[in-house]
């Protein structure tokens, strides 16, 4: 049996004092919401906090609230996302892609968000990494995906965060010296071990959404109907007038590099176009463009580059109107609903 | 800072039953619920989340108690595979999953039992898509899952009728 | 009604499997849920490198450490073992070499794993690294540094050539004479079950282990070999086991160290592996190249075939002289093929070594053998299945390999899948992206030869009844959730006319179970459940004797049915089974008898002629349906259709539950599953590791990746097996890949010739298309390997004897064959 490593473990009431631990503890401490990610790294000694500031007993994390816009706390799980009817199209596919059921009832929003980013080198065992030296995200000095590379190039793993992107979503930052908030891409950074912009005495408190009337979509590519990781996930949010001209439009990528991002040269390329096969083509191309996986994941890298043309073309027609449901059943292995 | 405790002491509502328990804070509950509570029909296949072996009902809801912190578990109500059957009757989906073939090997059943029980609970009007679905994320070697799905769906049957 | 005549009273009929009550209450043991008064916790020591020599070890920090027992290494294992006679090259943890990552090296026994773990950390180890050799081809380029050094030669563990006819002349003559090669990848059991164990000294002073295994007897022996104990000392049960497989085969480095600590300690002593653990225990499918050369007439028969296999065996020696024969020697008994020449050879290479799983050695050359079939068919014009029907083996013939094919229902099987996949009306209609696969096996049931050399029964079998009405049976077999204790309590039920749940099984403890070979080879139902049938049969001759005498009738009037004894002209005349026994008790004493069953003998002469004969072949048809997107070779299998020639199915939904299970590890192998191995750059490191020792990363097959299998069992019960029935664990599994291949080529016009069936080769192969070029993803070449001079045998069409031709003037000239 695999077994956690010793830690200390705090359970506060409320953002204040969580936050107030947070900044007491220092880098040593660790949030923990869901558990699904940090516990496995910890068992792999990715990650051995000497203290664990739960987040689960904490009430406003779980907060649901409606305004110009939807606000959801960080702590609500994958699960009660789904159970949200207002929750938008985009972001209720990719949540209900993540991993299994039973780890969407564990693993929460905010936890999604902050996910670890992974690689083939380093989501293994101690002793595995021990045999090839390790790598440069934990206790190595080489990439071994890239061996020139100075920066490490483990990739964003999220499924929320390329929807919520798409959605142009913002997150709530809050810390002992008060909160801030900014864009979900502004969250990351395209480094695979500093992967997010979150100050270590920050907590994720609050998603917030913007009521844009969008219509949204998402597609993950993954090998099997469920457990896996993306490795390569298409989110894309379209406004239209009444003519079926893109007003505004959000295309975000995940899996793809080390942080989910918006693809601004499609983006913008949409907007006030009609989704005509042509216009479908040339934007999947500058989607695709984006694409640059690394080998680092399941499946062939150059295969997974050449299908992202395809996964963006699934989601572009999907949100003309094209009857996409075989295809998605295909590809998700699932019925999804918006 | 103050010293990690050497072991925790907490009460939970194990199968409808108040148990106190002691163990060490790093435990996890499939840990303490295996070594501390003798409690074994709940499997391990991997300790990370992977394989779904280790699922249990906390709170009604199917989860991994490999990824539990036990330390998180106090005065909540966990179910597991030892509590399924009322006395010496076997909960429909056990007799289902025993006549249907649902177990061969019999270890993934303890957590396909748990995460079959709380779909039906929510409803026993389901699809074969929808029993698919809802035992994804529990790996089975020895099935390809059609006669456990054989035996959800005989299951949910049975207890429509019992509903009624 | 007379006794033989009597309807079936379980046999035939859906029944609760009788251990199926405790494994959906979760009160099934497995060896990790054990647990004892004063018990210990191991963790082992494993080798960071792939190939390297221990120059120094250790351990006083680690003994020192608070809460450790003891530190076990390899100086505390001199003697070597191995599961075959041939290949005794492992130790429980290395003395001086280690031959790849995740090899044992040391061993902590404390308190609890937690210690252990921590005490591991504070073992030192001094290495001096070797040269690391990959792959076979490596191998072969690289005899030093030896990996080993026994064997063929160089870093070659096995080389061996036979040769039934003369293969050249027959293909010289044929009408066409088609040469494809393939690569079948490694994968592995992925048990759900990590393998435990748990040794403990018992109050007689004798050692019992517990532990995660298919074949406690042979773990016996080479725990008495390893230990230098008698045999008679040593107790092993096989607990349950939660899968198996194949990948509980082997006596395992962790049984025997738990063994030694036990005994050194006298606590019990307790370990369960990692899953990553589990991944370097391995002994898994061989990843297998493979070289067909094949002859056939222009109507569709085959007249020869050359096969060549090349197998990459991993750092130990394991099942792998056997693997090497079964990737070859029951390509025959599928189809007649009047002529064959077969070569192979295993390498080793600086992996975890490479065994037994599901169809040992023969699903890498069936992939092979059945996808050049379809190519074969194309050339041909000829409808796939069509093809396949003209040529099945017959019922009672000789294989040009002296193996004697019994029963065969594999014409019935391919009509059956034919009709229910409505192929005729589908194949080779179906619109672009869409398409149907077919493809057959043959596989055997249970191996002729002990794995060591005895003239030993290969299973026993000991039946006590008293008067309290219990039947106990007794047998060394072993339940992995195949179903074995099942079929031995539903044989024993059937002929006692009892239901199965008065029946008590009391299987695989070498302490008290008389001796059965293992849970291998699909070989339990035939050969435990003949053993069972001769024990039961002369219990129930024993009781019509006595239950005669009060009914006044001949014993042969006496029915045993539906739990009464009775004559069989007048149903209403007779007793209770109970009564049965009391009567029969009190008239001959105990009733126990036993029964035991020894294979036939093989009727091939020649040095090999051990490995391939069997009882009976179990024989399967396979129709897979594809969807393959042209755009992205996104692969999708909505059905598939299997009809499996089982003799009898004894509880069909176990036996139906086998073949599903069967197809879903085939698809699993044909699309996902892949053993494989990462080297990093070299000149930076010497790291050659699995690339993805974990459940989440070695892909299997979930629910929802999981189409619906349409099962036919085809009943003809064969005469060498309990009530007629044959194997059916591992059988179905062998037409999957293949048919798989051939259903992609049918939907999109490329060949995959090499599994698993990814959709980037399936894209690919259609990027090849699209540019003219001929659109197959597979291996180029078969590298020249040395295989020696064939044993040559004459086929039994051609007036050999079985043996081998001995004198050079005896064998018909023959050209020199290229490698």
């Amino acid at each position: 049996m695999m077994r956690l490593p010793w830690f200390d473990y705090r359970a506060p009431r409320s953002i204040a004092e969580a936050a107030k631990i947070l900044a007491g503890e220092g880098p040593q401490a660790m949030l923990i919401a869901g558990g699904t990610d940090l516990l496995p790294n910890m068992k792999r000694r990715h990650q051995t906090p000497k203290v664990l500031v739960s987040l689960k007993g904490i009430p406003e994390l779980k907060k649901v609230s409606n305004g110009s816009g939807i606000v959801f706390g960080s702590g609500l799980t994958l699960s009660e996302i789904l159970n949200i009817e207002k929750t938008p199209t985009a972001l209720r596919q990719a949540t209900a892609q993540i991993a299994t059921a039973h780890l969407r009832n564990m693993g929460t929003l905010g936890g999604n968000l902050c996910l670890d980013t992974r690689c083939t080198y380093y989501n293994q065992n101690y002793e595995w990494r021990k045999a090839i030296d390790f790598c440069l995200k934990k206790d190595g000095a080489t990439c071994w995906v890239a061996t020139a590379s100075k920066r490490c190039v483990a990739v964003s793993s999220t499924d929320t965060a390329p929807a919520l992107i798409a959605l142009n979503a913002s997150v709530v930052l809050t810390g002992s010296s008060g909160e801030r908030e900014i864009p979900v891409d502004a969250l990351y950074r395209n480094d695979g071990i500093e992967y997010l912009s979150r100050r270590p005495d920050e907590i994720l408190t609050a998603i917030k959404i913007p009521q844009k009337n969008f219509k949204s979509t998402y597609w993950k590519l993954r090998r099997r109907g469920s457990f896996d990781f993306p490795i390569l996930g298409v989110a894309v949010a379209l406004r239209f007038s009444s003519g079926n001209i893109i007003q505004d439009a959000r295309v975000a990528l995940g899996a793809v590099a080390s942080r989910p991002f918006l693809v601004e040269k499609a983006s913008e390329y949409l907007k006030g176009k009609a989704l005509s096969d042509d216009v479908i083509a040339e934007a999947c191309a500058m989607i695709a463009s984006r694409a640059k996986p690394m080998d680092n994941t399941d499946m062939d890298l150059y295969w997974r580059k050449e299908v992202a043309d395809d996964f963006a073309g699934y989601a572009l027609r999907e949100l003309r109107g094209d009857d996409m449901r075989a295809m998605r059943m295909r590809i998700a292995r699932q019925e999804l609903t918006g | 800072m103050a010293a990690i405790p050497e072991r925790v002491h907490l009460t939970y509502l194990v199968n409808g039953e108040e148990v106190p328990v002691s163990f060490a804070p790093y435990k996890t509950l499939l840990e303490v619920l295996r070594e501390d509570l003798n409690l074994t029909g709940t499997k391990h296949g991997c300790e990370l989340g992977e394989c779904g072996a280790c699922a249990v009902l906390i709170d009604g809801e199917p989860k991994l108690s490999c990824l539990t912190l036990a330390l998180e578990c106090g005065g909540r109500s966990i179910q597991t595979v030892e509590g399924l059957a009322q006395g010496t009757t076997l909960h429909p989906l056990q007799a289902a999953f025993a006549d249907h073939g649902g177990s061969q090997c019999g270890y993934c059943t303890p957590g396909m039992l748990m995460t079959a029980k709380a779909l039906l609970d929510g409803n026993p009007n389901v699809s074969r898509e929808q029993i698919k679905q809802a035992i994804s994320g529990n790996l089975c070697r020895c099935t390809g899952y059609q006669q456990i799905v054989d035996a959800i769906e005989s299951a949910a049957a049975e207890m429509r009728g019992a509903r009624k | 009604m007379s006794a033989q005549e009597k309807r079936f009273d379980v046999v035939g009929k859906n029944r609760r499997r009788v251990d199926g009550r405790a494994k959906a209450t979760g009160q099934t043991q497995f060896a990790d849920d054990l647990v004892l008064p004063r018990m210990l916790h191991c963790k082992m020591l494993r080798s960071p490198h792939p190939h390297a020599v221990i120059e120094e070890i250790l351990t006083a920090k680690a003994a020192k450490h608070p809460g450790v027992h003891l530190v076990l290494t390899g100086k505390d294992f001199p003697v070597p073992f191995g599961i075959m006679p041939v290949s005794l090259d492992e130790h429980a943890l290395a003395p001086e070499r280690v031959r790849y990552v995740g090899d044992p090296i040391a061993a902590v026994v404390a308190k609890d794993e937690q210690t252990a773990a921590e005490a591991l950390e504070l073992i030192e180890v001094k290495f001096r690294v070797l040269p690391t050799i990959s792959s076979p081809q490596e191998a072969l380029q690289n005899p030093e540094p030896r990996i080993h050094d026994y064997g063929e030669q160089g870093n070659i563990h096995r080389n061996q050539s036979y040769e039934f006819g003369d293969v050249e002349e027959a293909l010289a003559a044929s009408d066409h004479v088609f040469e494809d090669t393939f690569f079948f990848e490694g994968n592995t059991h992925l048990a759900m079950e990590q393998q435990a164990s748990l040794a403990a000294v018992e109050g007689d002073g004798k050692l019992l282990l517990t532990t995660s295994t298919q074949n406690p007897h042979y773990l016996h022996r080479q725990l008495s070999r390893v230990l230098q104990m008698p045999a008679a000392h040593i107790r092993v049960i096989a607990a349950p086991n939660g899968g198996g497989f194949g990948g509980k085969c082997d006596p395992a480095n962790h049984e025997m160290v738990v063994a030694k600590a036990a005994l050194v300690l006298g606590r019990p002593v307790k370990i369960c592996l990692t899953r990553e653990e589990v991944f370097y225990q391995h002994r898994g499918r061989h990843p297998v190249l493979m070289k067909f050369r094949t002859g056939v007439t222009k109507d569709g028969k085959l007249t020869a075939m050359h096969l060549q296999t090349l197998l990459d065996g991993g750092g130990y020696g394991s099942h792998g002289p056997a693997s090497t024969f079964y990737t070859g020697v029951l390509t025959p008994v599928t189809y007649e093929l009047p002529r064959f020449k077969f070569e192979a050879c295993r390498t080793f290479t600086n992996k975890p070594p490479c065994g037994p799983k599901r169809g040992h050695g023969t699903p890498q050359p069936r992939f092979g053998q059945e996808v050049q079939l379809d190519k074969i068919a194309e050339k041909l014009k000829l409808d796939p299945a069509e093809l396949r029907l003209n040529m099945v083996t017959k019922r009672d013939s000789l294989t040009a390999s002296w193996l004697r094919i019994g029963s065969t229902g594999l014409a019935e099987c391919i009509r059956q899948v034919v009709a229910r996949s409505d192929w005729k009306s589908r194949y080779d209609k179906l619109p672009f992206g869409r398409g149907l696969g077919l493809a057959c096996s043959a596989y055997m049931c249970g191996a002729g030869v002990s794995i060591y050399w005895n003239k030993m029964p290969h299973s026993a079998v000991q039946l006590l009844l008293d008067r309290s009405g219990q039947v106990t049976v007794f047998c060394g077999a072993t339940e992995l959730g195949q179903g074995s204790d099942d079929v031995l309590a539903t044989i024993v039920a059937e002929v006692l006319g009892i239901d199965t749940g008065l029946v008590r099984c009391v299987t695989g403890d070498t302490g008290i179970t008389p001796i059965d070979l293992g849970s291998y080879s699909s070989r339990v139902t035939i050969m435990m459940g003949n053993a069972a049938l001769q024990a039961a049969e002369r219990v129930r001759e024993t009781m019509a004797e006595a239950a005669s005498e009060s009914l006044g009738i001949p014993p042969d009037r006496v029915v045993f049915s539906q739990g009464r004894v009775f004559a069989a002209e007048d149903p209403g005349k007779g007793m209770s089974f109970v009564e049965a026994i009391a009567l029969a008790e009190a008239k001959s004493g105990t009733l126990s008898t036993v029964g035991s069953y020894s294979p036939p003998k093989a009727p091939g002469k020649y040095k090999g002629a051990g490995v391939g004969p069997s009882p009976a072949y179990s024989f399967s048809a396979c129709v897979v349906e594809t969807e393959v997107d042209p755009r992205t070779g996104w692969i999708t299998v909505p059905k598939i259709w299997i009809a499996h020639d089982i003799g009898r199915a004894l509880n069909p939904v176990l036996a139906r539950g086998q073949v599903i299970g069967g197809i879903y590890m085939g698809l699993g192998e044909a699309l996902m599953e892949e053993q494989v191995f990462r080297r990093l750059p070299p000149k930076l490191s010497g790291a050659l590791v699995h690339r993805m020792p974990s459940m989440l990363e070695y892909k299997s097959l979930t629910s929802l990746d999981m189409p619906e299998v349409d099962v036919a069992l085809i009943e003809d019960p064969d005469p060498n097996c309990p009530f007629g029935a044959k194997e059916v664990g591992q059988g179905p599994l062998l037409p999957v890949m293949p048919a798989v291949a051939n259903a992609i080529y049918d939907a999109v016009g490329v060949r995959i010739d090499e599994v698993p069936i990814t959709p980037d080769k399936v894209l690919r192969a259609l990027e090849l298309k699209n540019a003219g070029k001929n659109p197959r993803i597979g291996p180029e070449q078969f590298p020249s390997v040395p295989y020696p001079k064939p044993i040559f045998v004459l086929p039994p069409g051609e007036g050999g004897d079985g043996g081998e031709l001995k004198s050079p003037e005896d064998k018909p000239e023959r050209k020199k064959v290229a490698a």
